[in-house]
């Protein structure tokens, strides 16, 4: 699935635009202790988190992840917003639970 | 072999949200001298890590970098508290993280883990009351 068509299927909000809309999404990992998400996360794939702090970016450009979901209806800060779009990295949120998220992920995928 | 290119960063002690800057750098840096893909992530894990551990355990420190073909070296000194029990330390989960560091998403005990797995060389110097010095070697695992 790519980011455009996780999106629309998911009918997620786009909190900053990443490099391309065409990337697909190679698996998912749900987290918010960053140095697990480090390690664990999958390569090219959805990371979807509650945490929403500036190290959001730095981790997400660090574990090459191009696609950052926010759940549970958490906010936003503009320098996050900022600091993901100038980095590439896509910025989306939802007010639904993670789980939820990921189980429409995986359903959606087939 | 050419002499290295050397980086040299002061790590800010209390700016937790905005900790990273030097291994952004450092990867951009590495990047655009075309060091291999697998390195270049390695290099930025292991530095994000060490940098991160400053400014939450040490209250800020020194981060400096040798980039050689093949080859990065990354050492991060401070004069923070030092480590008590290393061994402990290294465990996956131990941590002694502030409040205020695990509601940033810090804490989980698993960034010194983190660095031993993706350097290829980790050596911790740490005495109590003193400082703390990491330097770990990344090699090209490709060549
Ligand atoms: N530079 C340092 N100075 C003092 N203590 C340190 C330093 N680096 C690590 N430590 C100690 O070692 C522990 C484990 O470090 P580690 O990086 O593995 O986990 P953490 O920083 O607590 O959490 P995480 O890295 O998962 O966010 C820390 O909680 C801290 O007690
Ligand atoms: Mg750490």
């Amino acid at each position: 699935m790519t980011i455009r068509q996780l999106i629309s299927r998911l009918s997620l909000d786009v909190l900053a635009e990443g490099a391309s809309y065409d990337a697909p999404l190679r698996g998912c990992y749900i987290g918010d202790l960053l140095s697990r998400v480090i390690s664990r996360s999958v390569q090219g794939g959805l990371w979807i988190t509650i945490m929403n702090n500036l190290n959001v970016a730095a981790v997400a450009v660090l574990a090459d992840i191009p696609c950052v979901l926010l759940a549970e209806g958490v906010e936003a800060p503009d320098e996050l917003r900022e600091k993901c779009a100038e980095e590439g990295v896509f910025l989306l949120g939802s007010g639904r639970s993670a789980y939820e998220l990921a189980a429409a992920f995986a359903q959606s995928q087939s | 072999m050419p002499d290295a290119i050397r980086m040299t960063f002061n790590v800010d002690g209390d700016d937790f949200a905005a900790a990273g800057t030097a291994s952004s750098e450092v990867k951009r840096a590495l990047k655009q001298l075309g060091m291999p893909p697998e390195l270049v992530k390695r290099a930025a894990i292991c530095m994000y890590e060490g940098e991160i551990n400053m400014v939450i355990h040490a209250d800020g420190g020194v981060a400096s970098v040798a980039i050689r073909p093949g080859s990065v070296e990354i050492e991060l000194r401070d004069r923070g508290p030092g480590i008590p029990d290393l061994e402990l330390a290294m465990q996956e989960g131990y941590s002694t993280a502030s409040e205020q560091a695990r509601n940033l998403g810090f804490g989980a005990g698993m960034g010194l883990p983190n660095m031993k797995r993706y350097a290829d060389e980790l050596k911790i110097d740490t005495k109590i009351g003193v400082g703390t010095t990491v330097t770990m070697v990344l090699r090209d695992r490709t060549r």
